[in-house]
């Protein structure tokens, strides 16, 4: 099978072994431009998965106090806290468009803004962390999403530097890698993941992949239409360096702007490569070794 | 919104992505700015300015919609010749007393009209301390059932007369144009015109604007008169009664709207039937009579009255016996939170029920709350978590400064764990007036149970005690109908039975449908007379839970809304005089001429046969006296009040006043605060300086106290869990870049801020969030405090409500706590006796003495009522 490690794939269950007749690849699609900051979706996840709670420390990052993503935290919502960056656009002319009088005068407090995003494992389509496991702790569900098993992870930890997202992280006092797992029981139940049930103005989508990615493209058009020209989606291209995620995001600017990497890339791309490096390495060692044999012979 | 309200924030988005414009007013920048289109920052304390702005744009621009303003509003009625405006008396109304604090309202009333007649009926309490005019507008007693006057004023439809209600109104807000809004709110002009003209565009046949309001509104000592200066803008713009339209309140808390239909305040009585004066109504009839008007719905409170007094006293009320009138507990003056807390200091209070609150940390003033506490006989709290109100006597502060020891407080306290929502049946009354039952999902553990089920049994208990008395005082406890039915090994009472009392029921004992069915003869009997037909067809009707996508863009099938399912008040306003929607695309309800009654998409609120051009015979009560233009079918005239002629006791019309702690004079006029609000002369609870007395730069910087969406009020349902404390581990203030610097604030440094009653530390946020505002030429910086903190619980700090002072509003006692001013420190405060030093320094410096900030007023003082 053609792109076992990189590239598009078009069925990531059916490429991990279930049968043709799984269920449709499900996925979020967390579009921050209704997102409120309220950090329901760190709560309901916390209380349906029983993740242990964080130690309380004031960070002073806006009103961010959990940090990041991480074994305790699977949803995360970022605060963003910044001055509004000024875009000049070029004046062509046109009839000015805008809300009702006309261009006004800039005011100092419109130049600031807070955006807030709810972040979570985005279930990648190439998954390094699944791939380096080497207990099959790490597993891909019929949903296409990815899921520790703690009664099998092991705690090496190889995990946690391969996601490119910083995502993956051993719990202390624990060793056991922990993540969002999509409520994979819920899901099997028909419910929607915890975070997207308590989500009040449905900045988190759930439902498959295939209309999530339309929909989001389709709010993407709309936001730009209305003068957000800085819209767009991140993760949702198939063709982008971990295959397209399965939980995307809709942002309101760069996704270094939030924090996330601009342009992750799968850590086991290059395992091919690699190890037809090293095999390619081996065999000149070896055979530098038999020539040299050979040649002390003579 | 977003920050308090996130789940009805949801409706905000909905709405901005159908390409509604979201304007945010507030000092601050919060979620609801950051979603909003645009954030419109102002000082904290002057909405009345900015809002008098907008009725000011309105009126000079004659952009008000003048078909709905002539037909539903009072803008014709003429008033009084002896009524004076704030604009003839510098601030003042006709009618001041400086001796008591108080108005008159006699000049107010429309001329020639009975509403004189009606106030003077009133006659004085016997304790001669307030006169017959105050308690006539007291809202302790017409707050609910709405003043009476009469039902046709002295109209110029032309709006020309000068004693007009349009041309007072036009003459009041003339001085607060675009200029007087940016020297008092510090809203430039231009955002201030944007706003403007975003309202005014919005509105009309065609379209719609709506107000949503919190708190941020109430908690001044001009509350009532900041949502009444909505109100005018509103009925001004035709923006009441029509879909998309309206003032919503978001409450603070979960059922807020259910406690305040069905009463926790002392002075209402369910479904906003005032509660009885002790020497004013000694008998039903001269109750009803002077309390419900004779005209509008108001009229038939008779019905409502005698149904409630049924329903609570059954078989034991006949019409002998008044109904049991006599038994219903009576007022004798103010008996709202501050007063009693007063009371309490002074030793009058024996005992003290605290119930889902935590005023330790919770209310303003938290010492003078604590100090209460300390003086009782008993006090009982029951809550979900050990609060600071049930520890007080172990962890509050005034024990480290010496002032309090435990082993001398008085008070014995009972903490009674109590179950949650999600463990206990029972509704929900949300702000749209909408009931919405919730079912047990878990039972409560141990000890905990029901508020009802305490209730309940506390009730079942004391009458077993009291059975076989024969003093008289006792009967009303014994007459009680008290027979629930009980479940499980606790004995819960059952919820549904209590709602089907509140709906009521006829002669036959089964369910009513309709409050129109009510009698006052006795033969019906109903808990609340707004919640009747919540339990129409012996069916609990608030549990309905019809998706919206099954049923029509209304949601009818919904729960249930008081009154009648009506989902929307005095929706008759939503079509012309005619009968006719303003337009198609706003139609609601309407005139059917072939089927001749009233229909749409949501319940009439109007008499379904009573057609557009009836006019009501001469000598017509009640209903019957309205006309079929009278859309605004509670009040004695069927019209909306842009003018309030009675009812109020600080004006007919809003005008800004300062807030009680400001460190500006009143630009607007001379009179710097509300003239009749209520303060109180107490060692605990010392004001700030007046901008014109010496010592107000001690406190020069202005600060609000709001809520985060990651703590509930003052944290007992928060503070106590591990999810929702690292989420907000600790009490914080916010301040801007520029404070900082002023007085060398680090970030995630702390910062301790005082002010007369005392000082609390914090944790410092620094943030362009907060903004500084340049007001009358100069620059004010604000700091902002979430207050759910105190010291129980995961997340702790001190308590922000420790800075307030109780300087109330007149009308529904509410506290200013949404602007003061502060002085801010780097550092932490001082510990034990130090920081009563620092305080007394303080106060010291500034010279404030017993008399401080109160110049005018209605004076309450250590331990004598204050009327």
């Amino acid at each position: 099978m053609s792109n076992q490690l990189y590239g598009p794939v078009d069925d990531v269950a059916q490429q991990a072994g279930y049968e043709p007749d799984h269920p449709p690849r499900m996925g979020f699609l967390t579009d921050t431009s209704v997102c409120i900051g309220c950090k329901a979706c760190e709560v309901a996840c916390k209380e349906w998965n029983g993740v242990p709670g964080t130690e309380l420390d004031l960070l002073g990052t806006s009103y961010d106090n959990t940090g990041d993503l991480g074994a305790n935290t699977w949803r995360h919502v970022a605060f963003v806290e910044q001055a509004k960056p000024r875009r000049e656009l070029v004046d062509l002319g046109m009839p000015a468009m805008g809300p009702p009088g006309g261009q006004e005068a800039e005011q100092p407090d419109q130049d600031l803004r807070w955006l807030m995003m709810s972040d979570v494992c985005k279930h990648c389509t190439h998954a390094a962390c699944l791939d380096v496991c080497p207990t099959g702790s790490l597993f891909r569900t019929e949903y296409g999403t990815v899921v520790v098993q703690e009664d099998i992870c092991n705690g090496c930890g190889y995990c946690v530097p391969a996601c490119p997202y910083g995502v993956l992280d051993v719990r202390p006092g624990d060793g056991r890698a922990w993540k969002c797992t999509l409520c994979y029981d819920r899901l099997s139940d028909g419910m929607e993941p915890a975070c997207a049930k308590a989500c009040p103005t449905d900045s988190i989508q759930f439902g498959p992949v295939e209309e999530l990615r339309e929909r989001g493209q389709q709010r993407v058009e709309e936001l730009r239409a209305a003068g957000i020209d800085e819209a767009q989606l991140y993760g949702a291209d198939p063709g982008d360096g971990v295959g397209g995620d399965g939980c995307f995001f809709l942002l309101l600017d760069e996704p270094e702007v939030y924090g996330l990497p601009p342009d992750p890339i799968v850590t086991t791309r290059d395992l091919p490569s690699m190890w037809k490096h090293a095999a390619a390495a081996a065999a000149t060692v070896a055979a530098t070794a038999v020539a040299a044999f050979v040649g002390s012979r003579r | 919104m977003a920050e308090c309200h996130p789940v009805g924030f949801q409706w905000v988005m909905e709405a901005k992505q159908r390409g509604a414009a979201v304007f945010h007013v507030d000092p601050r920048f919060t979620r609801t700015s950051a979603l909003a289109d645009a954030h419109v920052p102002l000082r904290a304390g002057t909405d009345i300015a900015f809002l008098g702005g907008l009725v000011n744009y309105v009126l000079q621009n004659e952009l008000d919609f003048r078909d709905y303003v002539l037909e539903y509003t009072n803008a014709a009625a003429i008033v009084d010749e002896r009524f004076r405006d704030t604009e003839d008396l510098d601030g003042l109304f006709s009618g001041y007393d400086p001796e008591t604090g108080s108005y008159d309202p006699v000049s107010w009333a429309y001329a020639d009209a009975t509403a004189a007649a009606a106030a003077g009926h009133r006659d004085m309490p016997k304790d001669g301390h307030a006169g017959s005019a105050s308690l006539a507008a007291s809202p302790e007693r017409a707050g609910a059932g709405g003043p009476a006057v009469s039902a046709k004023p002295h109209q110029d439809r032309t709006l020309q007369d000068s004693r007009c209600v349009y041309q007072i109104l036009k003459r009041h807000y003339a001085r607060y144009t675009p200029e007087m809004v940016e020297r008092v709110c510090g809203i430039p002009q231009e955002m201030f015109r944007k706003v403007a003209e975003a309202v005014t565009s919005s509105s009309g046949r065609d379209r719609t604007t709506a107000w949503v309001y919190s708190v941020g509104w109430t908690q001044h000592t001009v509350g009532v008169q900041y949502i009444r200066t909505a109100a005018i803008l509103q009925l001004l713009l035709g923006n009441v009664g029509r879909p998309g339209g309206g003032i919503l309140a978001l409450r603070g808390h979960a059922s807020i709207q259910g406690s305040t239909d069905i009463p926790t305040l002392f002075n209402l009585l369910p479904g906003y039937i005032p509660m009885p004066h002790a020497h004013h109504d000694e008998n039903l009839d001269s109750f009803v009579e002077d309390d419900a008007g004779a005209t509008g719905f108001w009229g038939n409170m008779k019905a409502y009255a005698v149904s409630l007094l049924k329903a609570w006293w059954g078989d034991a009320a006949t019409e002998d016996n008044d109904f049991c009138f006599g038994y219903l507990p009576r007022l004798s003056g103010d008996h709202g939170t501050y007063r009693t807390v007063l009371d309490q200091i002074a030793g009058d209070v024996k005992g003290y029920f605290v119930i889902g609150e935590n005023p330790a940390v919770g209310s303003a003033n938290s010492r003078l709350q604590r100090l209460g506490l300390a003086n009782l006989e008993w006090l009982v709290v029951r809550d979900l978590q050990m609060i600071e109100t049930a520890t007080f006597w172990n962890n509050a502060p005034e024990l480290e400064t010496g002032e309090l020891v435990t082993e001398q407080i008085p008070t014995e306290v009972f903490f009674l764990p109590a179950a949650s929502h999600t463990e206990k049946d029972g509704t929900f009354t949300n702000t749209q007036r909408l009931l919405q039952w919730h079912h047990k999902a878990v039972e409560p553990q141990g000890d905990q149970r029901s508020d009802l089920w305490f209730y309940y049994h506390l009730g079942r208990r004391i009458r077993e005690k009291l059975a076989g008395s024969t003093d008289p005082r006792d009967r009303p406890v014994l007459d009680l109908t008290w027979e629930y039915p009980t479940e499980g090994e606790v004995g819960e009472p059952s919820a549904e039975a209590v709602l089907r009392e509140i709906n009521g029921v006829g002669p036959d004992s089964s369910a009513l449908s309709a409050f129109t069915e009510l009698a006052d003869d006795g033969s019906t009997a109903c808990g609340c007379w707004i919640y009747c037909g919540c339990f129409t067809d012996e069916v609990n009707q608030p549990a309905r839970r019809k998706p919206g996508s099954e049923q029509s863009w209304v949601a009818p099938e919904w729960a249930w809304s008081w009154p009648a399912n009506r989902r929307i008040l005095y929706n008759r306003a939503s079509a012309d005089a005619d009968g006719r929607p303003w337009s198609a695309r706003k139609a609601y309800v309407w005139w059917d001429a072939t089927e001749e009654r009233w229909t749409g998409h949501d319940v009439p609120d109007f008499e379904v046969t009573k057609p557009p051009d009836y006019e009501p015979e001469p000598n017509a009560r009640a209903q019957d006296a309205l006309s079929g233009t009278d859309a605004f079918v509670m009040q004695t005239d069927g019209k909306a009040w842009l003018y309030v002629p009675t009812g109020l006791l600080d004006g007919p019309l809003p005008t800004h006043y300062e807030p009680q702690e400001s460190p500006f004079t009143n630009l607007i006029y001379g009179q710097q605060v509300n003239p009749v609000r209520h303060v109180y002369r107490h060692p605990a609870n010392r004001y700030h300086p007046m901008p014109t007395e010496r010592g107000v730069d001690v406190f020069p910087y202005v600060f609000t106290t709001y809520r985060l969406t990651e703590h509930h009020t003052a944290g007992g349902m928060s503070r106590f869990l591990p999810y929702l404390s690292e989420l907000q581990p600790a009490f914080f203030c916010e301040v801007s870049p520029e404070l900082a610097a002023q007085r060398g604030l680090e970030h995630g440094g702390w910062a301790t801020i005082i002010t007369a009653r005392t000082a609390v530390e914090a944790r410092v946020l620094v943030t362009d969030r907060m903004r500084a505002v340049q007001v009358q030429d100069r620059t004010v910086h604000q700091v902002g405090i979430p207050y759910h903190w105190g010291p129980n619980g995961l997340s702790t700090g001190d308590a922000g409500n420790e800075l307030l002072s109780a300087a109330l509003d007149p009308n529904v006692h509410i506290q200013e706590s949404k602007a003061a001013t502060c002085d801010v420190l780097p550092g932490r405060r001082p510990r034990g006796p130090d920081l009563e030093e620092l305080v007394r320094d303080y106060r010291a410096r500034a010279g404030i003495t017993e008399d401080t900030g109160i110049t005018t007023g209605r004076v309450g003082t250590e331990g004598t009522a204050s009327e």
